[in-house]
């Protein structure tokens, strides 16, 4: 019978085992993810600071679609993955399939679309305050994202954050293009989902509060620092 | 480079230049001819266009009619703000900022910097964060920024309105290390007794259109207008 | 974070990464069904099979619907799954060049212990059906087109009822969560007894009914077309096609049990 009781018991009871399957699954679940992020934030920061800084006809269209995209429910975004990267679809050749890349790639959709509006709005207030004076020094838009990438910092970490809170939290995408496959691509998320449908709701809840735990120190770690920095910068 | 060098000044035609924005005529057709190495002071009541005027000059604003344009190549420019726009960094680094723009070899970037903290009494503060420092460090530090872009033409916006007595002073101290070196000033201001310490000629606009152009010896003894002599007696003009 | 702590971060994680996709080149992949991965029937056996042949096996575990899928789209090696009607289907369609029996289990009946229908009187699987559309107790169906829910239908009509109604419930789910709905709002269920003995959550559900030929739930290994799929890993497929068959596959399969009970019976010809 399941009690939070023996859910916490069974989490505490897994993290001191130190099993080595456990280990693994949280490894590739943080590489997966983060590595994600990592990729969707070297594409969404500049595209976002690029929509703030450029005005062009359907600039308007293509805000509303990345704002809705960041609602793009993760099962869609793993079986648009699934058909592109299927044998049978177009990039079939790769072979990627059932592998961590493909999780990525479709945790990368998942992520970018976020990154993307948050750090459009970001960068868009800063512009407002900095307009004039970058103007003023002569720079061309090209030039002022990185500056205002740069004085954004802040704000963006938790840009990043939500992203990757939303690549870790999601089962819908790995499950389908990673396959869950015991120790190739299985994750935080898919285990839990496995164990659910065995019926082992303690392991499936263990399960869930170390991640929950990981996320919780990931957030911490980072608000730490940048909360440091904000201090020490103003 | 301690010596600041700025080569013979430009000069700058305004023809009609006039400024509409959504239906309201914020500039009437305005032809102005600015030339040698004069301080030049804008003066009006708030509202009669003394930005506006300052931003079309500089090019950060593109007039509605007529055109601005300089004799001969623009010359290198600066603007201080009324609020200064300072980078999230430290005070060095808003600095080293600059000269990275303008492709400073990097390794004279950070003496330069330097050089320019200390000749605006700002050396003790270059590790800390420049939006901590007070409002009269921080529009000392944007005027350190100015200098390094070694400009011919200076246009200061109401740099000294937020800050107090000894700030205003600095600030004015640093106006006319500028212009001894070389450097064109064009400046507004609302302060008739900062206009009278500082300027060599006044510009007098009035809702939206200039009034007078004037040396500041006329300005101040004859203004030649009803609503500049209503200014400088210090009655409202609207 | 300055730029040495990223450049460290973004190293660390490439350099694992390799070694992940570096991974040995030996494997196939193996689409088979929830029943099989859920009852724990592949850790048992594919280490054995490892261990024999040096090919490691990587399970993708869905419902024999997508596992048919899968195999079509030429993403997997091999398929072991359940329902052979389809599977010959299958063959027939040229997708795979040989069907083989592995082995069998059966399906159960389960249901809340006061058994609200009587199925546990019932004579036959037909009976037990009957008994349940007429009393219109709740019953929850897998809905997903797997093997086990296409097995539950062909019953149904066999029973000569074309289940619909309030109380009949099509969940869309998995065997494990289409269990964990039965039990928490306490209907009978129709799955399969590898699945249902591993099952770690039943609460009020009980084995309600078994024992009927009809309930004979057989599992075949396919062998999948080279000439459709050439890139597939058809060499390693084959070995592993074979060892299902194999005495040594065929014991290890045997060997397999949960709380002392056997759960698959090898039944290769």
């Amino acid at each position: 019978m399941l009690t939070s009781d023996n859910a916490f018991s069974t989490a505490l009871a897994l993290i001191l085992s130190m099993d080595n399957a456990l280990i693994s699954i949280v490894v590739l679940s943080l590489q997966v993810s983060l590595v994600a992020v990592i990729i969707a934030s070297l594409i969404a920061l500049p595209l976002g600071a690029a929509l703030a800084l450029w005005r062009f006809p359907g600039r308007n269209v293509v805000i509303i679609a990345l704002n809705a995209l960041m609602g793009l429910p993760p099962v869609v975004a793993g079986l648009c993955v699934y058909l592109l990267l299927s044998r049978a679809g177009p990039l079939g050749a790769w072979g990627l399939l059932f592998t961590p890349t493909a999780m990525v790639i479709a945790q990368v959709i998942l992520v970018l679309p976020i990154i993307a509006a948050l750090t459009r709005q970001q960068v868009e207030a800063l512009h407002s305050e900095y307009a004039e004076q970058l103007n003023s020094l002569g720079l061309t838009r090209l030039r002022m994202i990185p500056t205002l990438l740069w004085d954004a910092r802040f704000g963006l970490i938790t840009v990043i954050l939500a992203g990757f809170g939303r690549a870790s939290a999601e089962v819908g995408a790995v499950m389908i293009v990673g396959g869950n496959i015991d120790g190739v691509t299985r994750v935080m998320t898919t285990s839990i989902v496995l164990e659910t449908s065995k019926g082992n709701l303690p392991m499936a809840l263990g399960l869930g509060i170390i991640l929950l735990a990981l996320v919780t120190m990931i957030n911490a770690i980072a608000h730490i620092i940048g909360e440091t920095a904000k201090r020490r910068l103003g | 480079m301690n010596a600041h060098y700025a080569p013979p000044t430009a000069t700058l035609e305004l023809d009609s230049v006039g400024f509409i924005h959504r239906g309201h005529t914020l500039l009437k057709p305005t032809t102005l001819r600015l030339t040698g190495c004069q301080r030049t002071l804008i003066m009006g009541p708030n509202g009669a266009g003394k930005s506006l005027l300052m931003r079309l000059a500089h090019g950060l604003l593109t007039p509605t009619s007529g055109t601005v344009h300089w004799q001969g190549a623009p010359p290198a420019q600066a603007m201080v703000f009324q609020r200064p726009v300072l980078l999230r960094r430290s005070a060095l680094n808003n600095l080293t900022y600059v000269l990275a723009i303008h492709k400073t070899a990097r390794q004279n970037r950070k003496s330069q910097a330097m050089s320019a903290l200390e000749r605006f009494g700002l050396a003790h503060l270059a590790k800390r964060p420049a939006r901590v420092l007070s409002g009269g460090e921080q529009q000392r530090l944007a005027l350190a920024r100015a200098w390094l872009l070694n400009p011919q033409v200076l246009f200061l916006d109401e740099p000294t309105s937020a800050l107090d007595p000894a700030a205003i002073k600095a600030v004015e101290d640093a106006v006319l290390e500028f212009h001894h070196s070389g450097t064109r000033i064009v400046m507004t201001t609302h302060d008739l007794h900062q206009a009278r310490r500082l300027a060599d000629d006044v510009l007098f606009l009035h809702n939206g259109e200039l009034l007078e152009h004037t040396s500041a010896n006329d300005f101040f003894t004859a203004p030649s207008s009803r609503e500049a002599g209503a200014f400088i007696r210090g009655e409202l003009v609207w | 974070m300055n730029k040495t702590t990223a450049l460290l971060i973004a190293g660390t994680l490439g350099l694992s990464w390799s070694g992940t996709l570096l991974a040995a080149d030996d494997y196939i992949t193996l689409a088979s069904t929830t029943s099989t991965e859920n009852s724990g029937l592949f850790d048992a056996i594919i280490p054995t099979f490892t261990e024999e042949t040096g090919i490691d096996v990587r399970v993708v575990a869905v419902g024999t619907g997508q596992a048919f899928e899968i195999g079509r789209r030429g993403d997997a090696d091999s398929l072991l799954v359940h329902d052979t009607a389809g599977e010959e289907q299958f063959v027939a369609d040229g997708y795979a060049t040989e069907r083989l029996n592995v082995m069998y289990n059966d399906f159960v009946i389960v249901g809340p212990s006061d058994d609200p229908a009587g199925i546990s009187a019932s004579e036959s699987v037909t009976d037990a059906m009957q008994r349940i559309a007429e009393s219109e107790s709740p019953f929850a169906s897998r809905g997903d087109d797997s093997g086990t829910n296409r097995a539950e239908l062909r019953l149904w009509e066999d029973a000569g009822i074309t289940p619909q109604g309030e109380w009949y419930r099509e969940l869309g789910s998995g065997m494990g969560p289409t269990l964990n709905t039965a039990a928490g709002m306490g209907a009978y269920t129709f799955t399969d007894r590898a699945t249902w003995v591993a099952f770690e959550n039943p609460q009020d559900l009980t084995l309600l009914f078994e024992g009927d030929e009809a309930l004979f739930n057989q599992y075949g290994s396919l062998l999948l077309s080279a000439e459709r799929h050439p890139h597939l890993k058809h060499d390693l497929a084959a070995q592993w096609h074979e060892w299902l068959v194999s005495d040594e596959g065929q014991q290890a399969i045997a060997d397999y049990e949960v709380d002392g009970q056997q759960l698959f019976f090898p039944n290769a010809e």
